[in-house]
């Protein structure tokens, strides 16, 4: 079996709410996707079933054979790391050193190797230079940069970022992408939902598709954005240089230097 | 005479030692559409507050220069009238909420409420509102049930009900999905019509293109650039001042580039594009 698996999951909310319907999902160590879809459509619900903040009303959730209906919060969350939509619901200590180094603090560590392994975290999250300032000091799109430190800290295999490019600027965006490849290269999966479409294309080779509470689909960028039923049932929109790759009549095209290379090809046979 | 007016704004931030806003002048004219974009701490927030009078009467600081607003100074209007002028969605959905309305629907007569509107004319307002944000299947939700992008459209949507002649919005669209992000730019172009100026903070170029008048861009306290959309959102300087192209744009750039032309005049949009194909009869 997979190292995480959902297998036919159902979930209810306690006012009768269903957000997400019989789910099947599957990853592998190393293996990073994106998951996208409607605000509504079921993506949080879905992720926070993975690390046992919520338990399924049907089915069952597996992570390393382990039953999350069976295993403990703690169990999981060793093995399973979430970043918050909202940094703020996350952020309780005084200093960032402190935030990142919370998470640490069961695992009974000589302070030489918790230090290690919070500036590590730090370094990798661009926050290096803020460790002793109070979290709230950094704007919102540093502070979800901290939540990550945090969870990095742990160690987790799989990481899940809810939102992650919410807000953020170019180069946080691009340094999203270094620290999810880094992460790739260490054999860690990394869940990442968004809206952020270019930043799909850049980062993932999977994507998967929610929408009204299921599953739609569950395949690589290229044949998501260019299935353009799904997105119209999906409500989601191809790329910005898909659309003018389409408009311009060429199918298939997802970065602008494939767009490039095709110019060239035109020019050559023209 | 412009609707909003800073002259030469210098600001510092409460214990800092480095100033956040330098030299800044700006003169935004009524019922356009201004896209205020830049890197994050590039300042974009502290302008908006600035212009909406936080600063300095919520964070102190030091604040030098002048913000006329409707050509009268800032300093001259009391804070409660300077609510009905100028309307503020922040950047953080989560804190716009009042936390004191149990459903959607009085979340979003709360502001109308405070202010002493009619209870008719509230009714009415709110059914208005509720229909231009699509929030009609929501309202008897608790808005902190909201999932995160609902809750950003019921924060703008808050906003909106005041009816303010200037509205500023900080990142409206941070949390939402490309549809609903689309379907907040459909709605400022619907204020746009009523005659509303609006300052939008925002990172998604590629949809400033479609909807501005005007690009602001800020780098490190700034404003390095201004001017039309078309002129801005073309020119590669953006890019070193920390700003972003559109995706078209810059596809169109580095064709020009491989090409060895120059590349004045890009079209910014997939519609630009589209519109010119079929204009020349090519598509």
């Amino acid at each position: 079996m997979s190292y995480l698996s959902l297998k036919n999951v159902s979930y209810s909310y306690a006012n009768g709410y269903e957000a997400v319907q019989n789910m099947n999902l599957d990853f592998d160590l190393g293996e990073s996707a994106a998951i996208i879809g409607q605000n509504g459509a079921g993506k949080t619900t879905a992720v926070k079933l993975m690390n046992r903040l919520l338990i399924p009303t049907e089915g069952e959730v597996f992570v390393n054979n382990l039953s999350t209906k069976k295993a403990t919060t703690a169990e999981i969350s060793k093995m399973i790391g979430y970043v918050f939509q909202n940094p703020d619901d996350q952020i309780f200590q005084d200093t960032i050193y402190k935030e990142i180094a919370y998470g640490l603090k069961n695992q009974k560590l000589e302070s030489a190797v918790m230090k290690n392994k919070v500036e590590a975290a730090a370094e990798i999250c661009g926050l290096k230079e803020s460790l002793n300032e109070h979290p709230y000091n950094l704007p919102y799109s540093k502070r979800k940069f901290i939540t990550i430190a945090a969870v990095l800290a742990t160690d987790p295999n799989v990481i899940i970022l809810d939102e992650p490019t919410a807000g953020q600027d170019r180069e946080s965006i691009e340094r999203l992408g270094k620290l999810i490849s880094h992460l790739a290269n260490q054999n860690k999966t990394v869940i990442t939902i968004t809206h952020d479409m270019e930043f799909v294309v850049r980062e993932f080779k999977r994507v998967i598709v929610l929408a009204n509470k299921q599953k739609r689909r569950d395949a690589s960028p290229r044949e998501i954005f260019w299935d353009k039923e799904l997105l119209k049932l999906s409500d989601l929109k191809q790329p910005f240089i898909c659309q003018l790759a389409d408009t311009l009549g060429y199918k298939g095209i997802l970065t602008i230097e494939e767009l490039l290379e095709r110019d060239k090809n035109e020019t050559y046979y023209n | 005479m412009s609707i909003i007016s800073l002259k030469n704004i210098n600001y510092t931030y409460p214990l800092e030692e480095k100033q956040t806003i330098h030299s800044f002048s700006l003169d935004l004219e009524k019922g356009c559409v201004y896209g205020l974009t830049g890197a994050n701490e590039s300042g974009k927030t502290t302008i908006c507050n600035i212009i909406r009078g936080f600063i300095p009467e919520l964070y102190k600081g030091e604040l030098t220069g002048e913000v006329m607003i409707k050509g009268k100074n800032i300093n001259d209007y009391n804070i409660g009238d300077l609510a009905t002028i100028i309307g503020y969605s922040f950047q953080n959905p989560f804190t716009q909420l009042s936390g004191v309305k149990d459903t959607v629907y009085e979340e979003i007569a709360y502001g109308m409420e405070n202010i002493g509107v009619s209870r008719d004319k509230m009714i009415q307002k709110v059914n208005e509102i509720l229909k231009m944000f699509q929030l009609e299947d929501l309202i008897d939700k608790n808005p902190f049930e909201l999932s995160g992008g609902q809750k950003q459209r019921v924060a703008i949507a808050s906003v909106v009900a005041l009816d303010p002649e200037i509205i500023i919005l900080d990142e409206p669209t941070s949390q939402l999905d490309p549809k609903s992000t689309e379907d907040i730019f459909e709605i400022i172009q619907l204020l746009k019509k009523q005659g509303k100026t609006i300052l939008l903070v925002e990172h998604k170029v590629d949809l400033l293109a479609a909807y501005c008048d005007e690009i602001l861009l800020i780098s490190c306290g700034e404003l390095v650039m201004q001017g039309p959309v078309k002129e801005i959102l073309s020119d590669p300087k953006v890019v070193e001042y920390g700003g972003q192209l559109p995706q078209v744009a810059l596809y169109f750039i580095k064709k020009a580039e491989a090409n060895g032309s120059s590349a004045s005049q890009v079209p910014l949009t997939v519609q630009e594009v589209y519109d010119h194909l079929n204009k020349d009869g090519e598509a």
